[in-house]
């Protein structure tokens, strides 16, 4: 390997060659971005649904559920769980739905897997809520395969 | 043996890691046994609490051992004492108690809500404090000393560890936004300047143990390592499949994340040819055996699990379960904790300035934990193939699914008790000789 590589030449590849491949992805990512953008100006990031988000990182959900699916693997996926209540065809129902189950948690059902109870009001349930509406609104490329995450 | 006086810093980072390393360990017991027993310790610490000490605890013993490693092996390498050793010694105490607060905070619900990014804010202003204290006086020491190869990607390495973590500073109110910008710590730490730092090591534990020529591991570095960034930056595409991104990030990251399993089997030959030239048997073999064990399962963890669901058209069933989570154990387990005993292993003798002690011990160490590790990951495997086909492909519901599974969740528990009395013996093989190390300079003083 010597002679066809020196050390010198090894380095400057790896430089020259890191700085590509960064900027190249670099350039991918703001496209990606604008793209983003563009989906948020038809579903735009009310602050509502930039409330929910507060109170969904205030109580780690995600380190129970997933989200698109990120996130632990102990809990049902929520990006679609506005859908899997029937929010599309009814989102009074869903939402009613939503803000109950999380009023009516711990289940305290022996054996079963527990969701604490959050101390969240009722006005800030709603911005959950919203926030789990807009979030399956996503173009996941058509993630998850089934309804149930 | 020691060359430099100052490199003694490292062992307040390595008993300190090996500290948190325990406390991990248990949390990852606890968290095992609330997936079985849904209710047990429910109301004290929930699932999610348990996790974020878990995984938090596991980052922040990694890179205290990074720390470590880099106080060890760059005044050797440099030819010259740390440019402040005292700095070296206050940076550590910070960073212990940042972590500890991170921790207490966390039993008392103090949490930003972000996955592996749950420190606070001003948690995290403290870290970027410490790893600037850190870069500074590395880099000072470099500066002013020799200039290798391995230090010049050490560095690299840990200075990109710092830059990408700015990123986590950001938290747009828009969850994809928030989603693409995540990975650029998660991803392009693990996947990116981690592995320098892990070549980097590895590198310097060859030309210490094998005696090869520093010429022929310099050229095996840069091989590595552009085979490293060249594929997993673009690799960082294997999740932006299915979180609102456009659609060519599957091919991007089917291609360049497929790619990425070169480097870790370039780490195999290397280690293993290096070994296999140099012909000397250094009298370290627990050191050995970790370093080999690191390369071999790396290669499984993050090339073979990796690739098993890197493809988009199979990440589409796969996301997001249990193939996840095995993938994540081993990966971690062979790449970074390996990666750090193996130098902690290297380096408690030399920085006692004694023969290498509990050298059977350390590598019983080394079985047990190795095995616990493997067979968590392979009911974990089985496990996240059933929940596949039963709740991707059949459409069962997902509390449904879990039922089907406890079988595998107690396997996996077993498995983790292994690796906990592994890691049990690991501890005992690097920090007794440290307590008696002190006790005998207690000793001379009194
Ligand atoms: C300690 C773990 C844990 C945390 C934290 C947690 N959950 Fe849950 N969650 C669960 C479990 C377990 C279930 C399933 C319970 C069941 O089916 O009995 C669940 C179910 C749900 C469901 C119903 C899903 C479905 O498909 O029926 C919703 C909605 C939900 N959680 C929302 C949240 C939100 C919002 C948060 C944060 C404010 C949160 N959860 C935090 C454990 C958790
Ligand atoms: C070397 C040892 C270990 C390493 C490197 C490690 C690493 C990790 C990582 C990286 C995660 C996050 C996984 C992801 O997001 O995909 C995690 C989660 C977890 N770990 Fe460990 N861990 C170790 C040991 C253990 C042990 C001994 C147990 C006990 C059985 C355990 C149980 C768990 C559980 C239950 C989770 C949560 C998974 C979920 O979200 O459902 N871990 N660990
Ligand atoms: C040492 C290197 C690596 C480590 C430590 C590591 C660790 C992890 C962890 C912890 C996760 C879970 C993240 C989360 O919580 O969402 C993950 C996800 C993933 N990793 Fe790795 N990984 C490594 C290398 C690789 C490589 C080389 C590949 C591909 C060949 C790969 C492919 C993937 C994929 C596809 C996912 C997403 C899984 C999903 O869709 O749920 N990883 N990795
Ligand atoms: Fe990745």
């Amino acid at each position: 390997m010597s002679e066809i590589l020196t050390n010198t030449a090894a380095r400057n590849i790896f430089y020259g060659g890191t700085a590509f491949f960064f900027v190249t992805f670099a350039a991918l990512v703001a496209h990606s971005v604008t793209e983003v953008n563009a989906f948020s100006s038809q579903h735009p990031v009310s602050p509502s649904v930039a409330k929910g988000k507060e109170i969904w990182e205030r109580h780690a959900c995600i380190d129970c559920h997933t989200i698109l699916g990120e996130g632990a693997y102990y809990a049902p996926e929520l990006g679609n769980v506005w859908l899997r209540y029937g929010g599309r065809e009814n989102p009074e129902g869903a939402r009613a739905a939503l803000k109950s189950w999380m009023q009516s948690q711990p289940s305290k059902i022996e054996g079963r897997r527990q969701m604490p109870h959050f101390a969240i009001t009722d006005t800030e349930l709603d911005t959950l809520v919203d926030f789990l509406k807009w979030t399956s609104e996503i173009n996941t490329q058509n993630w998850p395969p089934k309804i149930s995450g | 043996m020691l060359k430099y006086k100052s490199q003694h810093v490292a062992l307040y980072y390595i008993v300190g890691a090996l500290g948190l390393f325990l406390a991990q360990i248990i949390f990852g017991v606890v968290l095992g046994t609330i997936v079985v027993q849904p209710n047990f310790l429910a109301e004290l610490i929930p699932f999610n609490i348990a996790r974020m000490i878990h995984t938090n605890a596991l980052i922040v013993w990694l890179l205290m051992g990074f720390f470590g490693c880099a106080y060890y092996l760059i005044p050797e390498e440099a030819e010259r004492e740390l440019h402040s050793p005292q700095l070296a010694i206050i940076q550590f105490w910070l960073f212990l108690a940042g972590g500890a607060a991170a921790v207490l905070g966390y039993l008392f619900g103090i949490h930003e809500g972000r996955e592996f990014l749950e420190q606070p804010l001003w948690i995290k202003l403290a870290i970027v404090v410490v790893a600037l204290m850190f870069l500074y006086n590395i880099s000072m020491t470099v500066l002013k000393g020799r200039r290798t190869a391995i230090t010049n990607v050490l560095l690299l390495g840990l200075w990109g560890v710092a830059l990408f973590f700015l990123f986590a500073l950001y938290n747009p109110a828009n969850l994809i936004l928030d989603k693409i910008f995540w990975w650029w710590v998660v991803h392009l730490w693990v996947e990116g300047v981690w592995e320098l730092v892990m070549a980097a090591v590895l590198a310097f534990l060859m030309i210490k143990m094998t005696g090869i020529d520093r010429e022929i591991v310099e050229k095996w570095l840069y091989v590595i390592i552009s085979l490293t960034l060249f594929s997993g930056i673009l690799g960082t595409g294997h999740h932006y499949y299915w979180i609102g991104t456009p659609a060519y990030w599957q091919w991007i990251g089917s291609v360049f994340s497929t790619i990425e399993v070169l480097p870790f089997f370039a780490i195999v030959l290397f280690t293993f040819m290096m070994v296999w030239k140099g012909g000397r048997t250094h009298n370290n073999r627990a050191a050995l055996l970790w370093s080999l064990g690191c390369s071999v399962f790396a290669f499984f963890g993050a090339g073979v699990w990796g690739f098993l669901h890197t493809l988009s058209s199979i990440n589409y069933y796969t996301h997001g379960t249990q193939i996840t989570a095995a993938h994540g154990h081993l990966a971690f387990y062979g790449a970074y904790v390996m990666l750090n005993i193996a130098l902690f292993t290297y380096a408690v003798p030399n920085l006692l300035q004694r023969e290498p002690a509990h050298q059977l011990l350390n590598m019983w160490g080394f079985w047990l934990t190795s095995a616990g590790v493997l067979f968590m990951t392979f009911a974990l495997t089985i496990a996240g193939v059933v929940q596949t086909h039963l709740q991707r492909v059949m459409g069962l519901s997902f509390m449904e699914v879990q039922e089907q599974l406890s079988l595998f969740y107690w396997l996996r528990l077993m498995g983790g008790v292994v690796t906990l009395l592994g890691v049990i013996l690991i501890l005992w093989s690097l920090l007794n000789p440290v307590v008696q190390h002190l006790r005998s300079t207690q000793a001379q003083r009194a």
